[in-house]
């Protein structure tokens, strides 16, 4: 250690101290290098080579990508994480608004509602995915019941290729809805309610404090929130694997399933895992960019 | 104020209840479920309590596979993960908060882009990485990927930034060495963002299913969860009660600890999440 009562000039620095926040990071940055830059470029580098798992690699160029964009089941892939993403994002986001503007004063009731719908956010992913299973099953099912007690008929739900993408939806949203309104609801408190207050002298309905007032001031968070929900939907997997393993047929099948497919069921299709991840990894980046690039303009115009 | 009862304060209050419902039920239908017999939880109607409690439910869960190895897994990669972020994330989080050096932004850039990639990108290069280091038989892959926790990172980052330089100049005017600064002065100051942090990575690693099923190859190194996701293959038919009873040894401890703490990992989840 240096020793502090000794004068030294400003700004000198010891080999040490220059050396020091170097050290700090150190670990930080070895287990990032290994873990998260090194197999995005081994991902890339590996997308253009034909490989299974176990003999030498042979590049072939943009093959695996021809082949993969030429195939109806990857662009299908596509399309249904897309479908996915669309609901449980929109739907998920436009309900949760609605719940944390209803819920949002701080009563018993309201926030008892709150903590209850955001259990599920905490819950494993799988039990949800078991339970509901078990919910959905269309022999025994409880919401089969349920249906039938309002006359309605009964549902295959999982197990038809009609109504299976509909079903992993559903569980997704019960899954997110809760930590979707307790996010919004904390934005609005920091609303500042002189705003509300000058709303209420030219009196202006619920409505129209909602558009003109809560909406923008809570926007940056409910952008922020659009993202993380959008490329958190784009990683879809558990619910798939558990309810429908991608089909029937392959009408669940979605990317990162689609990837684990290639990779580990069927022999040899390596590079088609690794060009697909690259293309879902592409997805997610274009809309991280984008997030960033609206967050970077708006702290401009501050 | 006065409460006035209006249509709508009975018809807001019922939709609450029914809120409180759909979202407390399916936890109700898993315990249940979990102990009853196979014929009363395919029985029509259905019981909305058990007509006696099957406890040997839970035995034959616990009899289908290594249980204590999984639940001593799930504990061991839970635990590993968290106190291995935390030696990893303080030094980092206070040289990116407190200190000026030549490539800051860009090591930053770093952790901000890792913050990006999702597992459910890289996990073939991370798999095939472990597989040829020959570790795949332990416990190794389901902890050190996650070493390096880049939310983490930047949010004790965020915190430690807001700790005033003063009281660092004071601290070393005492003649505190840099490891006395970082305990007495950091961590005391920066100790509910580390909570809030540790404690939403054990519920994500506890809770993690897609990164064991790519990385655990026998049931020596499985969690819980795959334990559990084990259940259903045992059979054809599925064995409904069975499959619940597994489930509730995952969630219970979950829930209980929801129910507890329920207003700090509401705040933990919601800050991080705006943040």
């Amino acid at each position: 250690m240096t020793d502090k009562s000794i004068a030294r000039p400003a700004g000198y620095k010891t080999p040490w101290e220059k050396l020091r926040p170097y050290i700090y990071i150190l670990p930080a940055m070895f287990f990032l290098a290994l873990f998260t830059v090194y197999p995005v470029i081994d991902m890339v580098i590996r997308s253009f080579e034909k490989w299974n798992l176990v003999a030498t690699p042979t590049w072939v160029g943009l093959d695996n990508y021809k082949y993969i964009f030429n195939r109806k089941e990857f662009i299908d892939a596509i399309w249904h994480t897309v479908t996915y993403a669309i609901f449980v994002v929109g739907l998920g986001l436009s309900l949760a608004t609605l719940f944390a503007v209803w819920l949002s004063k701080s009563t018993f009731m309201n926030n008892l509602t709150r903590t209850v719908m955001f259990m599920p956010h905490v819950i494993a992913l799988l039990s949800v995915a078991m339970v509901w299973a078990w919910i959905m099953n269309k022999n025994n099912g409880l919401l089969n019941l349920v249906l039938n007690f309002f006359g309605l008929p009964s549902l295959k739900w999982a197990d038809s290729s009609d109504t299976a993408m509909m079903s992993i939806i559903i569980v997704a949203l019960w899954k997110a809805i809760g930590y979707n309104t307790m996010l919004i609801y904390a934005a609005i408190q920091n609303v500042p309610a002189e705003l509300y207050e000058a709303a209420d002298l030219d009196n202006a309905n619920s409505v129209k404090k909602f558009f003109k007032i809560t909406l923008p001031m809570i926007s940056p968070q409910m952008f922020m929130l659009l993202i993380t929900a959008t490329t958190g939907s784009f990683r879809v997997f558990d619910t798939v694997r558990v309810m429908t393993h991608g089909g029937p047929g392959t009408s669940t099948q979605v990317l990162v399933y689609y990837i684990y497919k290639q990779a580990f069921i069927l022999n040899g299709k390596v590079g088609y895992a690794f060009a697909a991840a690259v293309v879902l990894m592409a997805m997610i980046g274009v809309l991280t960019l984008a997030y960033f690039r609206v967050l970077s303009k708006r702290v401009h115009y501050q | 104020m006065k409460k006035v009862i209006t249509p709508w304060s009975i018809l807001s209050f019922l939709l609450k209840i029914l809120l409180i419902v759909v979202f407390l039920f399916p936890f109700y239908w898993m315990i249940t479920t979990g102990f009853k017999t196979y014929q009363e939880a395919i029985a029509y109607p259905p019981t909305l309590w058990p007509k006696e409690m099957q406890w040997g439910n839970f035995v034959k869960v616990w009899q289908s596979g290594p249980y204590l190895t999984y639940l001593l897994n799930s504990f061991l990669v839970s635990i590993g993960t968290l106190m291995i972020q935390f030696l990893v994330m303080v030094p980092a989080s206070y040289a990116f908060a407190k200190f000026e050096f030549k490539g800051r932004g860009f090591f930053f850039a770093i952790v901000m882009v890792a913050f990006m990639v999702p597992q459910q990108v890289t996990f073939i290069s991370i798999f095939t990485m472990m597989s040829r280091a020959n570790l795949l038989k332990t416990l190794w892959p389901q902890i050190i990927p996650h070493a390096a926790n880049a939310f983490g990172i930047f949010l004790l980052r965020q915190n430690f930034m807001q700790i005033p330089d003063e009281l660092l100049e004071s601290a070393r005017l005492d003649n505190a060495g840099e490891f006395q600064i970082l305990t007495k002065v950091m961590l005391p100051m920066g100790k509910p963002t580390l909570v809030s942090i540790l404690m939403l990575s054990f519920i994500s690693t506890w809770n993690d299913y897609f990164w064991p099923f790519i990385m655990a190859s026998n049931q020596n190194v499985y969690p819980l969860t795959l334990g559990i996701d084990a259940l259903r293959d045992v059979e054809g038919a599925f064995d409904w009660e069975i499959i619940m009873a597994g489930n509730v040894i995952l969630v219970v401890p979950i829930i209980i600890v929801y129910a507890l703490f329920h207003k700090r990992i509401v705040r933990a989840f919601a800050y991080s999440g705006i943040k």
